[in-house]
């Protein structure tokens, strides 16, 4: 079977790069055929961030910026994109400066990490760059054409940075070039030369359809057809996880299924009683939809890996592979989502829960791969009953703990997401997902009943800890031990139940409310730190 | 020349991002690292981007794996079968000494007859790419037998298995003091080891040359290590092997004699294929291979008064030294020359146990076995203050070293007076800076109120002696080059892995030519320019190598200097070189007109130059003498936060106050500091290595192994510097700067353990009592927080968790 040439635009070129195989990792293509060493790998495993590099696409009319690994990438999946490495910032004409300052050939990316004395060894260097250039374009330039402002926050600037380990520098030199970059004379990319330049290829690229090794099929009735006429080659998404089959177990592909370029599968879309997420949609977006609806969700999908595993991963993918430690499948579960998979025999839909039947084992057919996944909204805020006037013992309580040695881009030791409603003091609703904990995601069926129906109490809480911690078997592992994990579920459980006493009536679905519990000082300056991994994060806010 | 003040060092927030102009000075300003432009391109290449050379080939290696075991045999006959593999590398083929010239001689350079660690490396596959020499060493199969395997401290104590010998040291009678001590306390706790994660892993290239000669680019702290390693394994003389380094993608000492393997391995492929061989680990290999920081274990007794005051100690430091001895044994020595920290610690006796594992062979890391020993007193001294219900900062205050001799105490237990101690006015600034007592009392009225959280301060010391203790090791070369247009290149035995040493170097040589900085160029460290360069580690590579360069430049400046007093008719010591000008009573030239002048006058434009410390001399049978030349100084002050239900733990604020002397480089060395604190905060809270039963290092790549992101930084991170020069002579009045301060990080561990201390149940509540209700000097436990402080470990020190 053939390779289809793999075009990309880099530096104002169309790039054409004939015979590439089907596995080979955007880093190799960049370090070893094309000699560009500025990208470095520093793990090949997309933990480290040295590979960083930034992608643009048209996506609904307009041009999306993403960092992301190339050390994990396959690299026919940048095809019809545009690509910058780091010794692109001085050199792509793309780049225009706003003002005409000869003296400054940096870009203020680099410029700002300079003068901030933001690289000691350097090796690490390129991928900071680079995601601060990815920083850039969707904060900055975008800023520039009206949405949102110049002005990088910490915040933002450790979640644009989540991905990218520095072993010298303890970090705070270069968070301080995030926000130093925005003062520096601004540069832009010639979006409009940019959006001409993939149009090119995008028509070109209709003219190449046909059997290839690397396929990635633009509509779901062609994926479906590739799909069933080939159930052996490999599916991809965002290739965080079979990426590291590659550079990790030296696996070859011969044949390579890419379904990210199928619109439908790329979609959010909003319905009255659910969201319906297409497996292709980034873990970034997907969560920043879940986080729209339930904006406790934040932090929770901000600590999943870092932001260019975020940026490359999709949610399908995420719930397709079936790690047991895999953190969305456990909130989802507490969501009461539903998957839907498809084939040329046609869709059906199942609950999450029911769709692992082993260790990284599922429903999906030979055939069949998982299209969407239907996350249930909540009924309208405005047809609540304001929970505080009408309820004084009712509330909606929605929580995913995650417990990891570090707090980014780490791997849950324990993950636990729960959904309770309380009416009239009765627990009238409860769904519980938990990970880490078993061979698959699990829901915790024997916890929910053990407090369906129950009084909202402490009692009611402990016993429910000792169902839990009674219903899955934890193993040791490097994580952490069977005995803590143990513990830690049942003490999750407490931990959500003093967050319901602090929130009271003041938690609906929906919307941050919380209170400061009286018990606790109003003011906590030396608290504030966005990241506490604390219980009562929100009362240090 | 006297070195500039430094108003801008003295508080950080203040300090200019670079120097507002290029006149002046170079030394004492925040240049950029000399590096930093191309870095941030992309353009400065390390050895993986260095152009290859046409026909090279890939080597990876076979690892064991098993822990312990017979080797029977190696069947590569799967990886030969794939296309593009060239052959394997074995034992067999090395046409030198099949073992390492290590001082102790225990570390073949392929496994023998016997593995001795899962990851010991067996051979090599070469083959035409690295993915396919990786691909084809996980197909060879290895025919090993087992054997029982000791994986542990514990199973080494118990079977007296040894690299090296045990050491101790004694001062005076630690058990009479012990028996005569009005209060005493005894507990035992581990730390664990630490990953280097250098972002850069292993690689070396080896290239054969003509006429039996190599060239060898490693990333390598030690070239002139790496050049003997290589000569003695291909059964040459060292002349006809160069290495050489431009940069290092980070060391942090684990480049220091563990680059050795890499490049041996490299060279051996190279002269049995007759091509060049690029060897480099993949993450995953670099992890299970290479050594690590030494985990330890510790057995101490503590003798004291009423006020806290140490009489005596009895201390037992185990050492899991892996299954060589390396570095171990100066590893070790250093945590028994650093266990006092910053105290007179009175009659004592320090035991090291160098235990023998089957694992990888740990080596240097960053403060080389000074975190290990400084941690022991940290913690007992924090157990004291617990026991007596007194505050921390007081007991340690108690404890330090008199700075006044009269006192008698400031000898420390190996013989050496601490002539330099700033620390009772450096603690005192901090304490106020850092709002010490203010902030206790409201943690304390916190914890109080709290249910759930609890947080901790701690404010502890730092005293870290410079110098390598081997004393021959403490001598450095350098050449310095004036070319005619007045450009200046500079070469020196350092070598560079981001610490900012290049920077430092050209400063110096700058400054002693009156040049601007940008006319100072350095080079890459190679063999063939200054010989027998000692390791760049110790924190001495600016001591050291600055001095040498800066006596290469003031030959070349004397010389120049002797020509303008003969021209201008003036004594030379009346000429004057700054801001690229020469001045003499006479007459001004600029630098450039004058070398011209030199060159045809045929005067040598070039010298080189050495240093060797003074002061310095030490007895490794007694462990006494003066090993250090000096001590560097620094405190932190970290607030914390831990949440008792999980264990999870944040560093909420950390205050630093450090001593580098008159700085070199404010921007550099601010850098050294809080990269510094970040590290060791890393060793101490998320960095855990897992060993599986069967000796398999389970964290072994980012995804498992958790070094701190920018997410774990404080958000308040303060960190000023010590306004004092040096108070013996070195470079420029500065103070080393590389390792002192990641021991600043002890002050996490012993704000976590207060944190957890502070909760209802934990494992030490009862220590707090007091001495009147407390008749039983053995009554108070000791709280037990093994480190890394990772959740678990926490919520077990918490008495959450049942024992394992």
């Amino acid at each position: 079977m053939h390779t289809r040439p793999l075009r990309f635009v880099r530096r104002a070129q169309l790039v054409t790069l004939p015979h590439v195989p089907p596995d080979r990792t955007l880093l190799d293509l960049l370090r070893e055929d094309l000699g560009q060493t500025g990208t470095k790998e520093g793990c090949g495993e997309g933990d480290c961030g040295a590979c960083t590099v930034v992608l643009a696409e048209r996506h609904e009319g307009r041009l999306r910026y993403r960092a992301v690994n190339s050390c994990i990438r396959l690299a026919h999946s940048i095809d019809g994109m545009a690509l910058w490495t780091v010794e692109d910032l001085t050199r792509d004409p793309l780049l225009r400066r706003q003002c005409a300052d000869a003296a400054a050939d940096l870009h203020p990316v680099q410029q700002a990490m300079l003068e901030c004395h933001g690289s000691q060894c350097g090796f690490c260097t390129p991928g900071f760059v680079m995601s601060l250039f990815g920083l850039y374009q969707n904060q900055i330039a975008a800023g520039a054409a009206g949405r949102g402002g110049p002005e990088v926050t910490a915040e933002q600037a450790l979640e644009a940075l989540s991905g990218n380990l520095c072993r010298c520098t303890g970090y705070r030199p270069i968070v301080q070039a995030a926000q130093r970059m925005g003062a520096l004379p601004a540069v832009a990319v010639d979006e409009a030369e940019l959006l001409r330049l993939l149009e090119l290829l995008a028509q070109d690229g209709k003219a190449l359809e046909g059997d290839f090794a690397y396929e990635a099929p633009r509509s779901l009735p062609a994926l479906l057809a590739a799909r069933a006429a080939r159930p052996e080659a490999q599916v991809v998404a965002g290739c965080t996880d079979v990426g590291l089959w590659v550079t990790q177990q030296q696996r070859r592909f011969a044949q390579v299924l890419d379904v990210t370029r199928v619109p439908e599968l790329r979609r959010i879309d909003w319905h009255a009683d659910h969201i319906a997420i297409g497996a292709a949609v980034k873990l970034a977006e997907a969560f920043g939809a879940l986080a729209q609806q339930w904006p406790q969700l934040h932090d929770f999908g901000a600590r999943f890996a870092g932001l260019p595993v975020r940026n490359a991963g999709t949610l399908g993918g995420n719930v397709a592979n079936g790690s047991p430690i895999g953190d969305s499948m456990p909130l989802l579960i507490a969501l009461g989502a539903q998957l839907v998979l498809a084939s040329t025999r046609g869709e059906r839909t199942l609950a999450l829960e029911d769709f692992y039947t082993g260790y990284r084992r599922t429903q999906l057919a030979p055939d069949e791969l998982l299209v969407r996944i239907l996350v249930p909204r909540p009924p309208s805020p405005s047809a609540a009953p304001d929970a505080l006037d009408a309820a004084p013992h009712s509330l909606q309580l929605l929580r995913a703990y995650k417990v990891s040695k570090r707090w980014e881009d780490d791997i849950s030791a324990v993950c636990l997401a729960l959904q309770v409603e309380v009416v009239a003091g009765v627990v009238q609703h409860v769904r519980i997902g938990a990970g880490g904990v078993a061979a698959t995601p699990a829901r915790a069926r024997q916890t929910e009943a053990a407090l369906l129906g129950q009084p909202w109490t402490q009692a009611s809480i402990h016993a429910a800890a000792r169902a839990l911690q009674a219903e899955f078997t934890p193993l040791s592992d490097l994580r952490a031990s069977s005995a803590y994990r143990r513990a830690v579920l049942g003490r999750l459980l407490q931990r959500f139940w003093l967050e319901s006493q602090a929130a009271g009536a003041h938690e609906d679905q929906g919307q941050n409310g919380l209170q400061h519990p009286p018990h606790l000082p109003q003011q906590l300056p030396s608290l504030e730190h966005h990241h506490l991994p604390l219980l009562l994060q929100e009362v240090a806010r | 020349m006297k070195p500039a003040t430094l108003p801008a060092a003295a508080s950080a927030t203040s300090m200019p991002a670079s120097p507002a102009s290029s006149t002046g000075p170079a030394l004492g300003q925040p240049w950029p690292h000399e590096s930093a432009r191309a870095q941030v391109c992309g353009a400065a290449p390390y050895v993986d981007d260095l152009p290859e050379t046409k026909g090279t080939l890939y080597a990876a290696p076979i690892v064991s794996p098993c822990a312990h075991g017979l080797l029977r045999g190696i069947d590569a006959a799967p990886a030969l079968a794939l296309p593009g593999v060239h052959g394997v590398v074995l034992a067999a083929d090395v046409p030198g000494d099949l073992w390492l010239p290590t001082p102790a001689r225990d570390e073949p350079i392929f496994a023998l007859e016997r593995v001795h660690y899962l990851g010991q490396v067996l051979g090599l596959v070469v083959a035409d790419s690295p993915a396919l020499a990786r691909r084809a060493a996980r197909a060879v199969q290895a025919d090993i037998a087992p054997l029982p395997a000791i994986l542990t401290l514990e199973q080494a104590l118990q079977a007296q298995s040894y690299v090296l010998p045990p050491v101790t040291l004694r001062r005076g009678d630690a058990a009479a003091a012990l028996a005569a001590a009005a209060r005493r306390l005894c507990g035992r706790f581990e730390v664990g080891g630490q990953e280097h994660f250098y972002l850069e892993g292993q690689i070396a290239y080896a290239l054969p040359l003509e006429q039996g000669q190599w060239l060898v680019h490693s990333s390598t702290q030690h070239p002139a290590e790496v050049q003997h390693w290589v000569a003695h394994a291909l059964g040459l003389a060292q002349h006809a092997v160069r290495v050489e380094c431009r940069r290092m993608g980070g060391g942090f000492g684990g480049k220091e004699t563990q680059a050795g393997q890499i490049a041996v391995w490299a060279a051996l492929a190279a002269h049995k294929f007759g091509r060049p061989v690029k060897l480099r680990l993949a993450r995953r290999e670099d992890f299970l291979i290479t050594g690590k920081r030494h985990p330890f274990a510790y057995d101490y007794e503590v003798g004291f008064d009423d006020t806290g005051r140490i009489s005596g100690l009895r201390l037992q430091m185990a050492v899991n030294c892996g299954f060589s001895a390396d570095l171990s044994g100066p590893v070790a020595d250093r945590a028994v020359f650093h266990c006092d920290n910053a105290y007179y610690l009175g009659d004592v006796e320090i035991t090291s146990l160098r235990c023998k594992t089957h694992t990888q062979s740990h080596t240097a890391f960053r403060g080389f076995g000074g975190p290990q020993g400084m941690i022991a007193i940290e913690t007992i001294l924090g157990d004291i203050a617990r026991a007596l219900g007194h505050d921390a900062l007081d007991v340690r205050r108690r404890n330090l070293y008199d700075p006044d001799p009269a006192a008698g105490r400031c000898t420390t237990p190996y013989q050496m007076a601490v002539e330099d101690n700033i620390l009772p006015q450096l603690l005192s600034k901090l304490e106020l800076s850092a709002n010490y007592r203010r902030r206790q009392e409201a943690i304390l009225a916190w914890n109080r109120m709290q249910p759930v959280l609890r947080r901790g301060l701690a404010l502890t010391p730092v005293k870290f002696g410079i110098s390598f203790t081997a004393t021959q090791f403490n001598q450095a070369g350098a050449l310095v080059h004036v070319y005619t247009d007045g450009s200046v290149q500079v070469n020196h035995g350092g070598t560079e892995m981001g610490q900012g040493l290049h920077t430092k170097v050209a400063q110096v040589v700058a400054d002693e030519l009156g040049v601007p900085l940008a006319q100072v160029q350095v080079t890459a460290s190679d063999t063939a320019k200054v010989p027998n360069a000692s390791a760049t580690a110790a924190s001495s590579g600016t001591d050291l190598n600055g001095r040498a360069a800066q006596d290469a430049a003031r030959q070349v400046r004397a010389r120049l200097a002797a020509l303008v007093a003969q021209l201008d008719g003036c004594h030379p010591e009346q000429v004057r070189f700054a801001d690229g000008q020469v001045h003499s009573p006479a007459q001004q030239r600029s630098f450039a007109a004058l070398v011209q002048l030199a060159y045809a006058q045929r005067v040598q434009l070039w010298s080189d130059g050495f240093y060797r410390t003074p002061k310095i001399h030490y007895d490794k049978h007694t462990l006494t003498g003066r090993p250090f030349y000096y001590f560097a100084y620094g405190a932190a002050c970290t607030e914390v936060a831990i949440d008792t239900l999980t264990g999870e733990s944040r560093v909420l604020r950390v205050d630093i106050l450090h001593d580098v002397g008159h700085s070199i480089n404010p921007a550099i060395d601010r850098g050294q500091i809080e990269g510094g604190f970040v590290q060791g905060m890393g060793w101490l809270t998320t960095e855990q290595l897992v060993w599986n039963d069967a000796g398999a290092l389970s964290t072994c790549a980012p995804s498992t192994y958790k070094i701190p992101a920018a997410g774990d930084v404080p958000a308040q991170f303060h960190v000023d510097l010590w306004p004092e020069p040096n108070r013996e002579d070195n470079v420029g009045g500065s103070k080393a700067v590389g390792e002192p301060p990641f021991m600043l990080a002890l002050s996490v561990y012993e704000a976590l353990r207060n944190a957890i201390a502070a909760a209802p149940g934990a494992a030490g509540e009862q220590s707090t009592v007091g001495a009147a209700t407390n008749p039983n000097p053995f009554a108070a436990q000791p709280l037990r927080l093994d480190a890394p402080a990772t959740p678990e470990h926490i919520l077990r020190a918490l008495g959450a968790l049942a024992p394992d």
